[in-house]
């Protein structure tokens, strides 16, 4: 049987130093609680791409056979009025925002991973109040989909993509890609929260990725789609994320505030939804 | 009812009902009205087969459960209403492997540091010194994907220890794992708590490391405390009122109070999600 209490740490010659483990670190209070908790995470989650980059690169692939298979033929066909902008310029953007959407939409198998292994446990059982454990997420979720846009920007302009490189405008590009990922990890969370198991939470993902890319203005002029599915993609949040970043890219016509004020306003609900349902799946 | 300063849980007639609809078996009582007492700097197991609501009742003391019925104080504060403040005194590991394989060992303790604020400034100091405290300074640099099952929950420890805890919740810590990683568990465990004077509480199936490393136990049983004191105490009672076991043990003293044994086979209770996840650890760590 172990001794009583010791109020003291025992010194002893071969014993490590302990004398931080008995001091609480000091508390940290209000609105520096959520920005602290979101670069633990993003930090967590490039920590992990340093030591894998494995995922960076099978990610890649889809958008480059996007790009180089439907957008070379699509260019050559010229089916889709683009106003005169070459039909893979049109499409570089839309596969940017898809691709980071991919990322972002399977967040929920994450959360749902972290709960059956006690990760998520064990981080609400810290001091972290959901919305910002939700928050870090959604931002980490931001930071893996920056990455997958460097790789789509590099591919489109060895392809000949007509790209801006002006600094002010990628860090806007930056800013959209990180509020639609956070959106849509948010939304993939809040929909884990709801239905709790992997297998479920595939099959709506599935069933949802499709609607929300075709949608949307990724791959084609929203002008051409039926009444009721343009009425769709307007309350679809990656059309916003698609005219913004083409807007920002190469320069069309876009609604740059219409478009950042949506995001924002779709990434606050979700965190909102998301965080609202997450003890759900610690229980 | 009060609470001693020297108290550090107090449960008083805390209940828990899991709501399911009839076609999942109907509801069920997972703890059915506990009271318990941990004294702050003691260890203290919570004994029982699967099934037997240990784990329902550390969910409620770590603050996971929405509000039960009755009564749970950490540290003399509301585990149901005050979560913020109970949360800043816990360290806590979960019974499965929580620890992140594609992070070293430096990376998934520094990661606690920061959700639990420890400064910049004394991160670093403080990550090594939760290390060293388990043995892990030489290995903390390693992807944790390489550690085995014993060097894992050790890296667990010392992921709950950054924080400087005053109660440490350790949901059955040697799960699965072979009878020297198990020493090193509580070879660990106990030179923290000497070191740092801190309070443990343990869950665990295992009758013998409860009887060498608990100061007090409470064995239970399908969601109540069938008996509670130390080891000794528990085993003289059993002594006292059965006179053919004159040298019970702890298996002896849980089959007195519950009217079953605690061994394999005797013992099938606990849902398919409690074996699951029992059966997932042991496969992880073996």
């Amino acid at each position: 049987m172990s001794a009583g209490p010791v109020a003291q740490p025992t010194a002893s010659a071969d014993a490590p130093d302990l004398g931080l483990l008995l001091v609480p670190p000091p508390l940290r209070t209000g609105w520096r609680q959520v920005p602290a908790r979101v670069a633990a995470m993003c930090v967590v989650e490039l920590q992990k791409l340093r030591h894998d980059r494995t995922e960076v690169y099978t990610r890649a692939i889809q958008p480059a056979l996007w790009l180089l298979i439907f957008g070379e033929t699509f260019t050559r066909l010229k089916a889709i009025p683009t106003d005169g902008i070459p039909y893979l310029d049109y499409l570089a953007p839309g596969i940017i925002a898809q691709s980071a959407m991919f990322v972002a939409i399977f967040y929920g198998i994450m959360i749902i991973w972290e709960r059956d292994s006690g990760v998520l446990t064990k981080l609400l059982v810290t001091p972290t109040p959901r919305a910002a454990l939700v928050t870090g997420k959604a931002f980490a979720a931001g930071v893996k989909a920056v990455i997958q846009a460097v790789v789509v920007v590099l591919l489109a302009a060895v392809l000949g993509v007509a790209m801006t490189w002006n600094p002010l405008r990628l860090l806007g590009v930056v800013a959209v890609v990180v509020l639609g990922s956070a959106f849509f990890s948010c939304l993939s969370m809040t929909i884990a929260g709801i239905v709790l198991t992997r297998d479920r939470l595939m099959g709506i993902g599935q069933a949802i990725t499709m609607p929300l890319f075709f949608g949307s203005n990724a791959l084609y002029p929203v002008d051409l789609m039926p009444g009721w599915l343009q009425a769709i993609s307007l309350a679809n949040p990656l059309s916003y994320q698609v005219d913004a970043l083409r807007g920002l890219l190469i320069g069309t016509p876009s609604h740059l505030l219409l478009d950042f004020g949506v995001l924002t306003l779709a990434t606050a609900l979700g965190i909102t939804s998301a965080s609202a349902l997450l003890g759900r799946l610690a229980r | 009812m009060t609470i001693g300063p020297n108290d550090a849980v107090v449960c008083r007639g805390l209940t828990y009902t899991f709501r399911r609809g009839r076609r999942k078996g109907g509801d069920t009582k997972a703890v059915d009205g506990v009271d318990l007492t941990v004294r702050a700097g003691e260890v203290f197991g919570l004994l029982g087969p699967n099934g037997a609501g240990k784990t329902t009742t550390i969910r409620a003391i770590t603050t996971l459960l929405p509000t039960a019925s009755g009564m749970v104080r950490v540290f003399g504060h509301d585990a149901a209403g005050r979560r913020s403040e109970v949360r800043r005194l816990l360290g806590y590991v979960p019974q499965q492997l929580s620890a992140d394989a594609g992070l070293t060992g430096r990376e998934n303790v520094a990661l606690f540091a920061r959700v639990f604020d420890v400064p910049r400034a004394e991160r670093s100091a403080r990550v090594a010194q939760a290390l060293a405290a388990v043995d892990l300074t030489e290995a903390a640099d390693r992807s944790a994907g390489t550690y085995s099952g014993g060097m894992v929950r050790r890296l667990e420890l010392a992921q709950a220890l950054v924080s400087a805890p005053r109660l440490l919740v350790l949901d059955e810590p040697t799960i699965g794992l072979d009878p020297i990683a198990r020493a090193s568990v509580w070879e660990r465990v106990d030179a923290v708590r000497r070191a740092t004077g801190m309070t443990v509480l343990v869950t665990t199936h295992y009758m013998d490391e409860a009887d060498r490393h608990c100061d007090r136990i409470a064995l239970m049983d399908r969601g109540r405390i069938r008996a509670l004191g130390t080891p000794e105490e528990l085993k003289a009672r059993v002594r006292e009122q059965d006179a053919a076991l004159p040298d019970p043990t702890l298996d002896d003293v849980f089959r007195h109070f519950s009217g079953r044994g605690l061994a394999r086979g005797e013992s099938a209770e606990g849902d398919f999600n409690d074996v699951r996840r029992t059966r997932r650890t042991a496969n992880r760590v073996g």
